[in-house]
């Protein structure tokens, strides 16, 4: 067990910076829907390997960096060309770039493997899957020296590439310079790729930089928050990959495992998360069939106004309304309680306000009016509240506590048919 | 046919291998291509790019469960791997609502990096280098033959002309189904056809192709021969039919250039196959006559020049109209059209056509100009009636919104103005509007 040895700790220290970086960066990829961008860059980045390995003859690490991040840089600059200039969408145009690039990237490599002596060639192949346990110190520093300046760089443009990200037409009517934050932003993507690639190689890169981002993106609505998450969930992922990795009794690399544990990150967030996770909206979803099927019943009930009632109990609604005292039986059916009538009041105020606002104010047709009324309050304003009751009195629609029967379909019919 | 045989088996061996080697390259990526235009169209490209990477842990799979290389197993197993990409991208979408691109990005980069895991963790009872996954193996398709009529076929041309076979029947049988679901899907689901039944046939069918290709070429390259045709033959054509001819014709041309280029440069045939349908894309994408930015570009450069020619010529008339000789200095034309290339071009256009003459660097109208001239003016003034009798704007803010429109008005629809507006005789500002052979 060797999981404290310095080459174990070098790697280490290497994959988390770069899943903390991968996460920061890929959240604003996820957020302006490039996140396959992302991987067109790192296949892209492929040929630049290859090609500054034939201009320079030797696998120097800055000049395969260079010749990376050139190429990378040429492939974004295609995918927005085709994606301007011609009628090819981006779907397409990503395929493209991917494809052809990573095409010139093979036959690059193969003619370095023809020309130069045995021994360097393997340095291009590990790139395709990546080979940490191959990282030296000097790949840590490149993603440390990587890492500072892109988080410098985000802390200091945070408000520009908010806006980047946001609402870059806004930004651009405003006067940013939006196209060349754009080209900052994707110079970023492009260096953080390229330092990655021997880390974990060009199709898990891509994954680095979207499965944090998205799944930050589950648990707030608020970027600086979005952002410390994916780091945070990049940084474990690549932390965690690591060990398991060391740990494993085969050899796995850890490439794949940071990958599959950044999976796993996902989809606990997508379950668990507490407002945009599944689980969550599931319940709500329920939650609010449930008040809405009982607010529906209650308004039947006080709209009826009869004595006697078709019986409710054996309606789910009906059977919990008698369990909250809001109903009870009478000698021939059902009738509204004392609570019963108030609330049944409430529920028709509320359900009738949103319908004159729906009918009056928002223009929409009678016949989609019906939904969770006692949102009201929540989704208008107080004035428009106001507004609502005051036209609700005009048009006699008030529902009285107890007692005088609402009339309900004579007027609003009236208002339907004289939109005004 | 065994005559054949005798005669094929008499020719080198290397042009064999090579005609061998090209005409695997060419049904694989024919069949890719066919079914690529379909992704291409409904913008789906990036699904192929998906499936072909998510595969990988349903190969390990089929290779795992039988041991050997059965292409079945493993085909089966890459077809389901391929198909619950297709399904969990859409399932994270509505369950998550995570956007479609990281969803599927969130998918197929899992799915492939279970499959490396699996690689590793069973290297010792597979016999599969992640290399071959990625580069494939056209160059070694020779050596893998079967006897057939006296032929050694490669084994790898049967797979590829039985999975382009497939794809055939699969057009042919649905072609209108496909054609609806990919220019209208709304409209297909309101005809009672089932448009998510047709997308996981295809999303099924790219599988297929993309396992049975991934031999020849890798599944990275695989990518290329799916998207690049269908999308450059996109660019070429509106119509389906010619679209799908023109992206197999990219393919074929793509195989056997890729595999010259290949041989010359003593590299990857894979590779350079997908380089040749990048390069074609390019080709397409400068030259294609419509949508093409060449194309694009001269045809705004020849609209602009009309443009030009058109206001000098009323420029000319205009000043004959009130009562001064129809001539300028070259310069002072010069300032209307601002650039010097333009107005040169527009210049000797109109020379060209005998429309104006040049003294002493004095532009002059002919009677031919004067005539052309009128009609533009024509259009411009019968404009402007329009604009403040029919729609009522004031008679000072048509000037500037007839001015583009004189350009473009037909002259057919400029006639049935006229008798609409019962042929009026002067425009809101009060000048006259000419009429065919009368100046002024």
């Amino acid at each position: 067990m060797n999981w404290l040895a310095y080459n174990t700790l070098i790697v280490l220290a290497g994959t988390s910076l770069l899943g903390i970086v991968a996460g920061v960066l890929g959240s604003y990829m996820v957020l302006r829907r490039r996140a396959l961008l992302g991987d067109a860059l790192s296949h892209a980045a492929y040929p630049g390997l290859g090609l500054a390995f034939l201009i320079t003859g030797q696998r120097h690490f800055g000049g395969l960096l260079t010749g990376a991040f050139a190429t990378a840089l040429i492939g974004s600059w295609t995918v927005g060309a085709i994606r301007r200039h011609t009628r090819v969408k981006e779907d397409a145009a990503i395929g493209i770039v991917l494809s052809v690039f990573f095409g010139l990237g093979v036959v690059v490599s193969r003619i370095v493997q023809n020309t130069t002596t045995t021994g360097s060639k393997a340095g291009l192949d590990s790139f395709i899957f990546g080979k940490s346990s191959g990282m030296v110190a000097a790949d840590v520093r490149a993603i440390l020296l990587v890492g500072v300046v892109v988080l410098a760089a985000t802390l200091l443009l945070a408000k520009e590439f908010r806006l980047l990200a946001f609402d870059p037409d806004f930004g651009r009517v405003q006067g940013w310079p939006i196209l060349l934050l754009d080209i900052i932003m994707m110079s970023l993507v492009c260096v953080t790729t390229i330092v990655g690639l021997p880390a974990v190689g060009v199709v898990l890169m891509a994954a680095l930089l979207i499965i944090p981002g998205a799944a930050a993106r589950f648990w707030t609505d608020r970027l600086g928050r979005m952002l410390w998450l994916a780091g945070l969930f990049g940084g474990v992922a690549g932390a965690c990959g690591t060990l398991a990795s060391a740990w494993a009794p085969s050899n796995v690399g850890a490439g794949p495992v940071i990958i599959l544990t950044a999976a796993g990150c996902f989809l606990f967030s997508m379950l668990a998360a507490p407002r945009r996770g599944a689980v969550a909206r599931m319940l709500r979803h329920v939650a609010l069939a449930r008040r809405v099927a009982m607010q529906n019943l209650l308004r039947t009930l006080y709209e009826l106004s009869e004595p006697a009632w078709p019986d409710p109990a054996p309606l789910r609604p009906g059977r919990r309304a008698a369990a909250r005292g809001w109903v009870e039986p009478n000698s021939d059916g059902w009738r509204l309680t004392g609570a019963g009538w108030q609330r049944a009041a409430e529920v028709t105020r509320a359900h009738r306000l949103w319908e004159i606002f729906l009918i009056e104010e928002a223009q929409v047709a009678p016949t989609l009016v019906d939904r969770d009324a006692e949102q009201v309050e929540h989704v208008l304003e107080p004035a428009t509240v106001r507004h609502l009751e005051q036209r609700l009195a005009e048009l006699g629609l008030v529902p009285q506590g107890l007692g005088a029967a609402p009339r309900r379909h004579a007027a609003l019919e009236e208002l339907e048919e004289a939109p005004s | 046919m065994s005559a054949f045989a005798a005669w094929w088996n008499s020719l080198p061996i290397g042009l064999t291998d090579a005609l061998w080697t090209i005409a695997v390259g060419a049904t694989a990526s024919v069949g890719c291509a066919l079914l690529g235009c379909y992704l291409v169209l409904r913008r789906l490209s990036l699904l192929g790019d998906a499936i072909s990477h998510a595969i990988l842990p349903g190969l390990v799979l089929g290779l795992l469960w039988t041991g050997t290389r059965n292409p079945l197993p493993m085909l089966l197993g890459a077809m389901a791997m391929g198909m619950a990409t297709a399904f969990l991208t859409e399932l994270f979408e509505r369950m998550g609502r995570v956007p479609a691109d990281s969803s599927m990005g969130v998918v197929f980069t899992s799915l492939f990096a279970a499959g490396v895991i699996l690689i590793n963790l069973f290297a010792s009872q597979i016999d599969m280098d992640p290399g071959c996954v990625l580069y494939g193996l056209i160059e070694f398709v020779v050596f893998d033959t079967v006897e057939l009529g006296g032929l050694p076929v490669p084994r790898a041309l049967l797979t590829m002309s039985g999975m382009l076979a497939l794809v055939l029947v699969f057009i042919a049988l649905l072609w209108k189904e496909l054609k609806l679901c990919s220019f209208d899907p709304a409209l297909a689901s309101a005809m009672g056809l089932s448009a998510g039944l047709v997308h996981y046939l295809l999303m099924a069918m790219v599988a297929t192709a993309t396992v049975a290709s991934f031999e020849a070429v890798g599944s990275i390259l695989v990518i290329a021969m799916l998207i690049v045709p269908g999308a450059t033959a996109h660019l070429l054509t509106d119509r389906l039919g010619w679209m799908m001819a023109l992206a197999a014709a990219v393919a074929l041309i793509s195989a056997v250039a890729g595999y010259l280029g290949a041989h010359v440069w003593n590299t990857s045939v894979a590779g350079m196959m997908a380089v040749a349908a990048g390069v074609q894309f390019a080709l397409a994408a400068l030259l294609a006559p419509r949508y093409g930015v060449l194309g694009r570009m001269l045809h705004n450069l020849s609209v602009g020049l009309r443009i030009a020619r058109e206001d000098m010529l009323t420029l000319l008339w205009r000043r004959g109209e009130r009562g001064r000789e129809p001539a300028l200095a070259g310069g002072a034309i010069r300032e209307l059209t601002g650039d010097g290339i333009v107005f040169r071009l527009a210049l000797g256009g109109l020379r060209r056509r005998g429309l104006v003459r040049v003294d002493d660097g004095q532009v002059a109208l002919t009677a031919n100009g004067a005539r052309a001239a009128e009609e533009i003016i024509h259009a411009h003034r019968l404009w402007e009636v329009y604009m403040a009798d029919e729609l009522e704007r004031r008679p000072e803010a048509v000037h500037e919104a007839a001015h583009p429109m004189e350009h473009f008005l037909p002259p057919e629809l400029a006639r049935q103005i006229d008798e609409h507006l019962n042929h009026p005789r002067t425009d809101p500002h009060g000048s006259r509007i000419p009429r065919q052979g009368r100046i002024g």
